[in-house]
This record gives structure tokens, sequence and C-alpha cells, in this order.
């Protein structure tokens, strides 16, 4: 077995790092993304072997927290439904935070337990003169792998609907969260500065705890249609929580795979704010739509046109072009497939069919695509707003399926709306415009939709996937 | 060495900028699990705190529990992944 500078060692890690950076590359394109998956895959596989090469490692506990954590990853994994997907993700990520913090918390217990000079010996012969770092580093760690875990378990239960996905605010809650922001970064300080103090470790505790908190406090206030924002930059969190443990245990391995998550989940983050013209502040901060939904936005109503699914298939059997608007409502009533089904029967009656996917639809980057990829819609036809904006004009029908933001005219004609500037699906300019829709409430950011009172805008309400089949059925029984 | 460390910090950080800069948006998810996966490399640290006999029996638990964490993290995180672009490819062209 070896020392950990041995030089196998550093060169499994190496690889181990080179095959994250290929299979990061090889996710970036449909054709090598699944290949590049199991690259990536093959990279951990070799900094795992690498680390259990080490001298002096005994199996037996790590056997049992590996099978149990493999045993539920794996079942969470195969069994999780796609329209699930965004917790999933979400709580998978979590556990990552929470991994991190833990390790943060054992090298600060054996540091304790043995003394600096020991612990100064086994992190080995580049080790850190002072003690100060090593301390900064495990509080930076145990405190952004904190936030990641609770965090993301609210996230998880947010986006699972156990509890409220509005945003939930309370008076003096600025206040609230700034002193918890400041005991944390006392508490990382103190650790920083007298690691050894008798005191430090219930400093490290506070750190742990305090941090657990803010996690839970920072993700309360933002709602649902903000959480593609929020999963991607928890995302991006637990990269940095497992850089930061590179840099307790010396180890460039995690240092290199934990930037590269760090950086790309920013890059989506960044992504995500800028499909809704906010900026991150504005997102996390803010408590979007949960003061402003009133007033005079209710004044500037007309009628809303209900139609029948009769009609409705009238309207669809005569178009040449339609394009579909699905919304997280889509994945709410499953309706993904009879979508794919409904979309069949159109171009087999020989309209163009196209489905327009913004940025942000749904609960987590992509969540549409995955959706409609599931339901086997070819994703030539899943189109980005860009594609489709300019010649809006001329399609036929676009039908919004339990989407409501994302197409929300008040964006592009209301400057007093919440959702000014945000880029959207300008469904409203197509010669008509069908919304299935379950009632007239507000959508999750509780803006009120002028679409619904347009001319050429008719409603059709109910479930979602009991409308479109009622319209596969109307085209099936031609 | 801490120099290096830093070194290498900065150095990943650009390259995970640049790795990821242009990713067509039917890609997102699969990217976010896929990298979300790869964050599960704290598996290493919690390797050595399970396997390792320095801190006694808290260390140990700790790291027992952290293993499980990461497992959770890696090996749901590849399969949901591989399941997701699983689907991009069956279409009735095949893979593309």
């Amino acid at each position: 077995m070896f020392a950990p500078d041995h030089p196998l060692i550093t060169t499994l890690y190496i690889v181990a790092s080179a095959l994250f950076i290929v299979g990061l590359k090889m996710l970036n394109r449909a054709a090598t993304a699944r290949r590049g998956n199991l690259i990536s895959g093959v990279g951990m596989l070799t900094a795992i072997v690498a680390t259990c090469l080490l001298a002096g490692m005994k199996f037996h506990w790590i056997l049992l927290g590996a099978v149990v954590g493999s045993a539920i990853g794996a079942v969470a994994a195969s069994a999780v439904k796609m329209t699930a997907m965004p917790e999933m993700v979400g709580l998978f990520n979590g556990f990552g935070g929470l991994a991190s913090m833990l390790v943060a918390w054992a090298e600060f217990h054996k540091w304790r337990a043995e003394g600096w000079a020991a612990y100064h010996q086994l992190l080995g012969p580049g080790a850190p003169d002072s003690p100060r770092f090593t301390a900064a580093a495990i509080a930076f760690t145990a405190l952004v792998g904190a936030v990641t875990f609770s965090g993301s378990v609210v996230a998880f239960l947010k986006l699972a609907e156990w509890i409220t996905g509005r945003p939930i605010l309370f008076r003096g809650q600025r206040l609230v969260n700034g002193l918890i922001v400041l005991t944390v970064l006392a508490a990382a300080g103190l650790v920083t500065v007298r690691p050894e103090a008798p005191w430090a470790y219930g400093a490290f505790a506070v750190v742990m705890v305090v941090g657990l908190l803010l996690g839970v406090t920072s993700v309360i206030p933002i709602g649902g249609a903000d959480m593609p924002v929020v999963i991607s930059l928890l995302n991006s969190y637990s990269g940095v929580a497992a850089a930061a443990a590179g840099f307790i245990i010396l180890n460039n391995g995690l240092i290199v795979a934990g930037s590269l998550v760090g950086a790309s989940g920013l890059i989506l983050t960044n992504i995500m704010c800028k499909a809704m013209n906010r900026s991150l502040g504005n997102v996390l901060f803010s408590g979007f739509g949960a003061t402003e939904s009133s007033g005079e936005a209710a004044a500037a109503q007309g009628e809303v046109k209900p139609i029948s699914v009769e009609d409705a298939y009238y309207i669809l059997e005569a178009a040449r072009s339609v394009v579909f608007v699905p919304g997280y409502g889509m994945a709410v009533a499953q309706a993904q497939h009879v979508v794919r089904e409904l979309g069949q029967l159109l171009e087999k009656n020989g309209a163009e069919v196209k489905y327009c996917i913004h940025p942000v639809a749904g609960r987590m980057p992509g969540h549409m695509n995955v959706l409609l990829a599931e339901a086997n819609v070819p994703y030539e036809q899943l189109v980005e707003p860009g594609d489709v904006n300019p010649t809006i004009e001329n399609v036929d029908v676009a039908i919004v399926i339990g989407a409501n933001d994302v197409v929300n005219p008040a964006a592009r004609e209301d400057p007093k709306s919440p959702l000014w500037g945000m880029p959207i699906i300008n469904v409203d300019q197509a010669r008509t415009c069908i919304v299935l829709k379950r009632s007239m409430r507000p959508g999750f950011a509780g803006v009120e939709n002028p679409l619904f009172f347009k001319p050429n805008t008719r409603m059709l309400f109910g479930d979602a996937k009991a409308s479109v089949s009622a319209l596969v059925a109307e085209f099936k029984a031609e | 060495m801490l120099g290096l460390l830093f070194f290498v910090f900065v150095l990943a950080v650009f390259l995970g900028l640049e790795l990821i800069s242009k990713v067509p948006s039917q890609l997102h998810t699969p990217l976010m699990s896929g990298s979300n996966a790869i964050s599960g490399i704290t598996i290493v640290g919690a390797l050595v705190a399970a396997g390792q006999p320095q801190g006694g029996v808290i260390v140990t638990v700790l790291g027992t529990i952290a293993v499980a964490a990461a497992m959770i993290n890696v090996v749901g995180g590849y399969l949901v992944t591989d399941r997701m672009l699983g689907m991009f490819r069956h279409k009735d062209g095949g893979a593309k």
C-alpha cells in the first residue's frame, strides 16, 4: 500500500481529473453526452480506487457506508419519475454537501483528538506550517457543505410540495438573515484564529448548526418559479464545498473536480438569471411575486373567452403550423405523452409542429426537454424562444400547456410588472393562442397574465392531460 | 505546496468556465445532474476518514456516514444522468 504522495496515487488522481474534464466537455453535446457521463464516472471510480490504495486503510466501515449509500442512490435514481427529476437532482446534490460537511467535521475532530503536531504529520510533507490555514479551510468547508445540504433539502421539500412552493416571508426576515450570516461568519472567524482554544470545538459546532439554519432561511423565501436558479446555484455550492475540502486534506483531485462543478453551476445559474432578466441578488433576496400581485394589473383586464374541446379541435384541424409551449403544469399533469400523441396527429394532418421551450420553464434547467424526450419527441422539434419569436405571426396556433410567466406579455408591455424585461415566448402574437389551464388562478409568481384577456386567446379550462386526451380523441374520431 | 494548490484551483475554475460556456438548453438538466455527480468527489475525504485509524471511533462514524452520503450523490447522480441521456438517444432516427 502507498503513501499519499506516492507517484502511483498522484498519477491516479491526475487521471481522474483528466477524465472529469473530458467527461464534462462531452456533456456539452447531445451526440457525446452519454459517453461523457460514463467517462466522468470512470474518473470517479479511479479517484475512489486511488484512495483505497492508501496505506493503513481498513475497509469494513467503508464497505458498510458504500453499500448503504450506493443502494439508496441506485434505487432512488431508477425509481424516480421524470416529472420528479428536479427534486431528486436537488436531493442528490444535498447529500454531496452533507458529505463535505462531515468530512470537515471528521478532520477537525481528528486534529483535536491528536493535537496539531500529530495532525500536521498526517497531512503529509506539503502541509501548511500555520494551523490557521487548515482551520479556515475546515470552517469554510463545513459552512458551505451545511448550507448546500439544508438548502437542497428545503428545495426538495418545496419541489415535492411537502411544503408550500410559494415564498415564505415574515417580518424582519432580512434582519434575521443578516444576524444569522454575522453569527456564522464570527464563529468561522473564531475557529480560524484560535483553532486550538478549548472553546473552538463549540465555535465549530456553531458554524455547522447555524450554517444548516442559513441554508433553510436562504431558500424558503424563494418561490417555485425561481427554483431553476436555486437548484443550479446549490449545485455550484456543492462543488465549492468539495474544492474547499481539497484544501483541508491537500488533494488536487478534489480541488480540480470541485472547481469544475462550482464553475459549471455558476454558468448555469447565470444562464437562468439571464432568461428571467433578473440579477442573482434579485432572485435570492426579493421574495419575488409575493407582494406585487394585485391592484392595477387586475384593472387592465378584458373578457376571458373559454373554448370547448370540440371548437379547439376545429381550430387545430385547420392549422398548418402549431407551436406547443409547455410549462410546469405539463409536468404536474404528467401530460407529456398525450402532448406528443397530439403532436403526431397534427403532423399527420399536415401541420408543422414545434415545441418551444423557455429556458426557465419548469423547476430546473432543461426540465421540459427531459419530459418531452421521455415522451420520444425528436429533439429537432424542440426549439428555443429565439427560433420561434421572429416568425410567430405566421404560426396558426400556439398551444400553451401549463406555462404562465414565460408567455406573459406584461414582460413586454407593462413596465410596472415584476416580469418586465424578461424574454418571453410571444404566443399572444400567434394567429390563435389556446391556453390550457386548470382555472383562472395566477401563475407561480402570483403575477396576473394579460395574455388570457387578449382577443385571439382562447382558454381551454381543465386538467391539461384530460384536455389534450380529449383533443386526441376528437382527432381519432375523424 | 499551498501555492500550487491555489494555482491548480484558479486554473480549474477557468477551465470549468470555458468548458461549459455554450451548452444547448436541452442538455441543461443532464449537465447539471452529471456535474452534480462529480461533486461527490468529496468521497475521497470520506474514505480517508472512515478507513484510517486516527481520531478514534467518532471520526470513523462521521466518515462512514459521509461515505454513505457521498455514495448516494455519486451513484444516484451518474445513474439518473445516464437514464435521462438514454431517453435523448432513442429517437425514431436513432442516436444523433
